[in-house]
């Protein structure tokens, strides 16, 4: 049997890049929320996501790893040509991480400046991977109307950060900061809406072969199904959170789940537009791929680790399972 | 002006040099938290739990810088060094990426645990969790160093049409200078978690002559250091010998050995003089190059005359070798001293406690000093002998590299006084305290600003 590394690999990355932006975009949500509580539920707030933001932004190391494992040549031109809002990114999610740390250790004006800039990095790193997303799909395009275009992206993707942030704190937080996390729920699923429609709308309208891919007959028929499955999560959002709200409903986890789906569909919607380009119209896969006998030695650990870190990060969600206490290094 | 390869040099360096500090802590200091954690399942003695309280904040704080500056790495060689992995990325890509999946994922999932979970989980699961984190960041340290050492002394490898391909694993992970590398950056680390931890105990011996916590980790701090500094140097002059047989050029840049000469003198100082291609100001100690490095006082040493136009710059590389052995130097003889004091009188002096908090983070500097020789040292080549620095670079404009250069400088600096300031204050209000208020051992870590917890 002989098998399709490069695509292999491709599903891989995919894999990698879709669970990072779950999950940290999660954490990053709760960040961009963080100025609209008070004092006491920031705290609450940073603790919901303490034991898990290490691990959620290893999956973006895997992402951009196996883009550079995989498809070496790829990854220079992808990276060489979004380099100002990698970096954007990379200060951001300095900053945001560092903070994390020096709030909890810090005191007086350190402490407010170290919350300031959680805030500014989780936003910055969000609104960057939205300008680089949109330099993805418009294959790497520049001029002022594609800077407007990613700038809006990036507001987008905040806004559906926001929604996974919020929609994560319905669950784990209670009383009054429980009954925000809800209030901001359905805000965010609207800039989160907005942000799916903008991106699905233009992406064909830049690239005729996006176009032809979604809007000729039958495949439309056949693809119609997810636009419709992605409003309908979106529609059920605002429902489940109403109900949260109006006390008719107990199952506080089904708000974060759809939203879960929103980034699923979405990500389904892109996937299926770009393939089989890594930059579009330009590298396919194939022709970015790696040799074949790095892709087998990769592909070896790959089958045998990726399981046990599978594994092992369900295992570090479940000890962490249940509302969120204060976080404290168990002294 | 703004010469776009010096440039992209300048950022990566600036990064790596940056990031290499943290898990220059973080790989021993896991192993001390281990330690720590099956010390006081043994004992349960007070001091321990403080000892742990202190360190482990001291860890989380050094972990996290450790992999944001990692994130930022992990897209240099992306962003800055296009050709790296265009041309060498069939095998550069793979050690990268069994390092991501054997080594972060562990070490990241389990440090939430290791950190937060201990009222959650069993006490075994969170040693467990604790060793898990340790076996992680020597993990990474064990791919990042092979494939370092691989672009120094590569192997096991073909190049076709100018791109490299593997030809067998096995050669190109534990190449010559492997073994070597990875010993001696083991030793660095240990070394400089030792003088961290007998530095910040002597810091708070200096406030609190009586603080058990700080009496008990001064002396693992010493201890370590007076076993690890000697074989440092016994691993460095291997490492040295190893360099010679397989970068000669490296080794007579570190020596300032401008021309082949038997009976080489060994520089205590000098300032090359690259224009002249000779020393000035030389105190040296006759036939001593000759000495170490053949073990023969009349031995011959290649000079930098065989490897004109492929050869390092002289300065950077001689003066960051006679730092890191200087300081390497300073360290053996101070926690010998320490250990002479401790032994003789069961306390050191004030002055030595000085000496000590004086000495908290030489570490750092005699690791970066060390990097500096190796990594300036294999110039003008990214892969020694057959990729220069120069073909893989990237052709974003210098102004771009400029400003992101500012902006990672100025983020940069202002992380690393943090991080001396927060920890150096954690350790005070410890040592102040006493011990730690019983409020903090469930809540009030996080919302009580006038306690740091």
């Amino acid at each position: 049997m002989t098998l399709d590394l490069p695509f292999v690999f491709m599903v891989l990355m995919g894999l990698a890049i879709l669970a990072y932006v779950i999950l940290d975009g999660f954490d990053l949500g709760v960040g961009i929320l963080l100025p609209l509580a008070a004092r006491p539920d920031q705290d609450m707030m940073v603790a919901s996501i303490g034991p898990f933001w290490d691990a959620n932004e290893t999956w973006l190391v895997l992402g951009v790893g196996i883009l550079l494992v995989a498809f070496p040549i790829a990854h220079g031109i992808i990276l060489s040509s979004l380099y100002l809002p990698v970096a954007l990114m990379l200060i951001a999610l300095i900053l945001r991480g560092v903070a994390f740390e020096f709030r909890m250790k810090a005191t007086g004006w350190h402490q407010v400046l170290w919350n300031r800039l959680f805030f500014v990095g989780s936003l910055g790193a969000a609104i960057a991977q939205g300008i680089m997303l949109a330099g993805v799909v418009t294959g790497f395009a520049s001029g002022p109307g594609y800077a407007l275009f990613g700038l809006l992206v990036g507001l987008g993707l905040a806004g559906a950060y926001a929604l996974l942030g919020a929609t994560w704190l319905v669950i784990k937080t209670e009383g009054d900061l429980h009954g925000r996390a809800l209030r901001w729920s359905k805000a965010a699923v609207v800039f989160a809406a907005a942000g799916v429609a903008l991106i699905s709308l233009t992406t064909p309208l830049v690239n005729a072969g996006v176009m032809a891919k979604w809007f000729t007959w039958p495949r439309i028929a056949w693809l119609a199904p997810l636009p419709i499955a992605t409003a309908a999560a979106l529609a059920g959002i605002w429902i489940a959170a109403a109900r949260l709200q109006a006390g008719r409903s107990r199952r506080e986890w089904v708000p974060f789940v759809l939203s879960v789906w929103v980034f699923v569909f979405a990500f389904a919607g892109l996937a299926y537009s770009l393939y089989p380009y890594l930059v579009l119209d330009r590298v396919t896969i194939w022709q970015a791929a790696a040799a074949e006998g790095s892709l087998r030695f990769v592909l070896v650990g790959t089958a045998i680790v990726l399981p046990m870190v599978i594994g092992y990060t369900v295992f570090s969600y479940r000890v962490f399972w249940g509302k969120a206490r204060e976080l404290t290094y168990g002294e | 002006m703004l010469d776009p390869i010096l440039l992209a040099r300048a950022q990566f360096g600036l990064n790596i040099a940056f990031h290499i500090l943290f898990p220059t802590i973080t790989i021993s200091l896991a192993w001390v938290l281990v330690y720590l954690r099956l010390r006081e399942a043994r004992t349960g003695a007070a001091w321990v739990g403080e000892a742990y309280a202190l360190w482990v904040k001291i860890f989380a704080l050094s972990f996290a810088l450790g992999v944001v500056s990692g994130i930022t790495m992990s897209f240099q060689f992306g962003t800055n060094w296009p050709g790296f992995m265009d041309r060498a990325g069939n095998i550069a890509g793979p050690l990268l990426g069994y390092e991501v999946l054997t080594a972060f994922f562990l070490e990241a999932a389990f440090l939430g645990i290791m950190l937060f979970g201990r009222d959650r989980v069993p006490g075994w699961v969170h040693t467990l969790s604790t060793v898990l984190v340790a076996v992680g960041t020597t993990a990474s340290a064990f791919w990042i160093l092979a494939l370092n050492s691989w672009m120094q002394t590569p192997q096991g490898h073909a190049m076709i049409d100018g791109r490299l391909y593997a030809e067998d694993w096995w050669a190109i992970i534990f190449n010559p200078s492997f073994p070597y590398r990875l010993a001696h950056m083991m030793l660095a680390s240990g070394l400089t978690t030792a003088f961290l931890v007998a530095g910040i105990s002597a810091f708070q011996l200096l406030r609190d002559r009586g603080y058990e916590p700080a009496r008990r980790m001064f002396r693992v701090g010493v201890a370590a250091g007076a076993v690890l500094a000697p074989l440092q140097i016994l691993a460095g002059d291997l490492h040295g010998l190893n360099t010679l047989e397989h970068q000669p050029a490296k080794i007579a840049a570190m020596e300032g050995v401008w021309h082949t000469e038997r009976g080489a003198p060994l520089l205590l100082f000098a300032v090359p003089n690259e224009a002249e291609r000779r020393n000035d100001y030389a105190i040296a100690i006759p036939k001593g190059a000759s000495l170490v490095l053949t073990h023969d006082p009349d031995g011959e040493v290649r000079g930098l005359n065989e490897f004109l136009g492929v050869h390092p710059p002289v300065a950077p590389v001689f003066f960051a070798f006679r730092v890191m052995v200087g300081i390497g130097m300073l360290m053996l003889a101070l926690a010998w001293l320490g250990v002479w004091e401790l032994w003789r009188r069961g306390e050191a002096p004030r002055r030595m406690l000085h000496a000590f908090a004086g000495m908290a983070f030489s570490g750092w500097i005699a690791t970066l000093a060390g990097w500096m020789v190796t990594e300036i040292g294999r110039q003008p080549y990214l892969v020694y002998g057959l990729i220069t620095t120069a073909e893989t670079a990237s052709s974003v404009p210098g102004p771009h590299i400029a400003l992101t250069l500012t902006a990672y400088a100025i983020v940069y600096v202002a992380l690393m006084i943090s991080y001396m300031v927060v920890i150096t204050q954690l350790a005070r209000k410890m040592a102040g305290h006493g011990s730690v208020p019983p409020a903090l051992g469930q809540f009030g870590a996080t919302n009580a600003p006038g306690v740091a917890s």
